[in-house]
């Protein structure tokens, strides 16, 4: 058998460890077996390509390797707090290579013609990469609090975007259609990376866990472009499973928030509405203290926790884990309701929970939640605003009316962690807050947590 | 590429993408993030393009983008792979207590 048939015969082997991969990722027991599976196809990939024969030098390869190495550790080990921005770096890092190979492919053949469809692909593949790149880019920067988180938006918007990427692609056809040169790739490539850029401004965090889970899916998508252009079935394959992937999270995250693709994209959620907010001094709420709070958590059976974005950005997880212990010790069935837009990506406060040794069992998802509230003494909203208002459920003037929510307003009592009556992120009133059963607790999450833990170790000691 | 080898290959696109379809619908949304994270470890078979354009030392400015495309992705891969580790090592089951 010839040298190129073992490497043919490696990605194959490869692209069957990748599937297992992902299939073994379904379920945490066999979860880890999915990683590992993962790592063994990758190194067929990198094993059989290192064996190729029209490799020249592995020179600069040693190099890239070590360096991507040195930084690819670092940001293994980023705390659990950072990884939606971590995501969203890869996302751009990912995205990157696929442009920058398609770019170095247009000029290597630039002398040669390239035929009609390799030119598409390529196209294809430098247009999503750069976008791609840009955008993550700009994602990391609102997650990482570099640029501000509120959506930016001018007159003509959405205009202006669809223009440039429209340029953008008709260059792409110009180029497979054999009229212009490198002139206008560069072009193209500069008009997709300023898309990328274009396309985040008016995206709110609140819309981070879609716009994500969409980069997700391209980054992808550009790798399987990669494979048409080299004519590589590995690439494509790997490529489209990042592709669906990312697709499924994006449509799951849209479902969440009962809202479309095109409006997560060109709606520029998260702007305060006109007059959204009025009327909210003149319902009247009843607040409580850590005290007040410790007592009637320790005296309740049922406690669900609903952790939102507040609990990540305040780093209160280890202190929602002294409470679970202290209360789990005293008997109370404590269990947590997850939203799945909860946070900033899909599956955040997951990681966040587990992270804090809160075993996975007591996470439950919407539906589960859901069908447990009613039955609950307790509901702990901690951080979390938007998906625990009931206006979703009636108010159809409501921006977030028909999304599903968590139904906090059924347990007995509601308990709401919070900064001050302001409206939240996306500048909606949540109802939530001035029903009678519901008592506010003012203050920054992990501190009023750290006092009510206090409160509540003094009450079952002295008690 | 010919007509052919195109059509080919969207054959193993759309065969791979129904694959993916229905493995990714089986995952439990507790594992998502680990799942964005894998996938995107996978995503880093760019690299495959990447070691091709960069080893074949045709042009400096192939080297260059082509290492530099090789670094990107190895910080997918080793980054990727480990994060996921990582958080996976953290899901522990209850009851135990």
């Amino acid at each position: 058998m010839s040298a190129s048939l073992w490497i043919q015969l490696a990605y194959l082997l490869s692209a069957v460890c990748f599937i297992l991969s992902l299939s073994w990722l379904s379920s945490v027991p066999t979860a880890r077996r999915g990683v590992l599976t993962g790592v063994l196809g990758m190194a067929l990939a990198v094993g059989g390509t290192l064996l190729r024969p029209e490799l020249a030098s592995y020179k600069w390869l040693a190099v890239a390797f070590v360096l991507g190495t040195t930084i690819g550790v670092p940001m293994a080990l980023m705390p659990m707090t950072a990884v939606p921005q971590r995501t969203a770096l890869s996302h751009a890092f990912g995205a990157l290579a696929a442009a920058l190979v398609g770019t170095a492919e247009f000029f290597l053949h630039a002398h040669g013609p390239l035929d009609r469809f390799t030119t598409g692909a390529l196209a294809l593949e430098v247009i999503l990469g750069f976008l791609t790149f840009t955008a993550s880019l700009m994602a990391f920067g609102k997650l990482q609090e570099i640029l501000p988180q509120r959506p930016i938006t001018f007159r003509g918007q959405n205009l202006v975007n669809l223009g440039v990427l429209a340029v953008a692609v008709a260059l792409g056809v110009a180029l497979v259609a054999g009229k212009g040169g490198a002139g206008a790739f560069l072009l193209m490539g500069g008009l997709a990376l300023a898309f990328g850029i274009l396309l985040i401004i008016p995206i709110g965090g609140a819309d981070m866990p879609t716009v994500i889970s969409l980069l997700n899916s391209y980054a992808g998508l550009a790798a399987a472009a990669m494979g048409f252009v080299l004519d590589n079935n590995l690439l494509i394959i790997a490529g489209s499973l990042d592709g669906s992937s990312g697709l499924i999270l994006s449509i799951i995250m849209c479902r969440a928030m009962n809202r479309s693709f095109t409006n997560v994209l060109f709606g520029a959620f998260g702007q305060a509405p006109a007059g959204g907010a009025q009327g909210a001094e003149a319902k009247s709420h009843r607040s409580a203290s850590a005290e007040e709070a410790a007592s009637i958590l320790v005296n309740a059976s049922s406690v669900m926790v609903v952790p939102g974005y507040g609990m990540a950005a305040a780093q209160a997880q280890h202190k929602v884990r002294e409470l679970y212990d202290l209360l789990t010790k005293r008997g109370v069935d404590v269990k947590f309701a997850i939203h799945p837009v909860a946070g900033r990506m899909p599956g955040h406060m997951n990681v966040l929970l587990a992270e804090a040794n809160i075993p996975y069992d007591a996470l439950l998802e919407l539906e589960e939640a859901n069908a447990e509230l009613p039955q609950t003494d307790v509901a702990l909203v901690i951080g979390a605003n938007d998906v625990t208002n009931p206006a979703a459920r009636h108010d159809k003037g409501s921006p977030i009316y028909g999304m599903p929510i968590i139904d906090t307003d059924k347990a007995r009592t509601v308990m709401a962690i919070k900064r001050s009556m302001n409206p939240g992120f996306a500048g909606i009133d949540n109802e939530l807050y001035y029903l009678d059963r519901t008592l506010m607790l003012f203050g920054d999450a992990k501190g009023f947590l750290a006092e009510v833990v206090k409160e509540a170790q003094a009450e079952a000691s002295g008690g | 590429m010919s007509g052919e080898q195109l059509i080919s290959h969207l054959y193993v696109l759309v065969l791979a993408t129904f694959v993916g379809l229905w493995v990714i619908r089986r995952v439990s949304p507790l594992l998502h993030t680990p799942l964005m994270s894998l996938t995107n470890a996978i995503s880093a078979i760019t690299v495959v393009g990447s070691i091709v354009v960069a080893g074949r030392q045709e042009s400096t400015l192939s080297t260059v983008l082509g290492t530099i495309a090789v670094t990107a992705s190895m910080i997918n891969i080793v980054g990727g792979y480990l994060i996921t580790y990582r958080m996976l090592a953290m899901f522990k089951k209850g009851g135990k207590r």
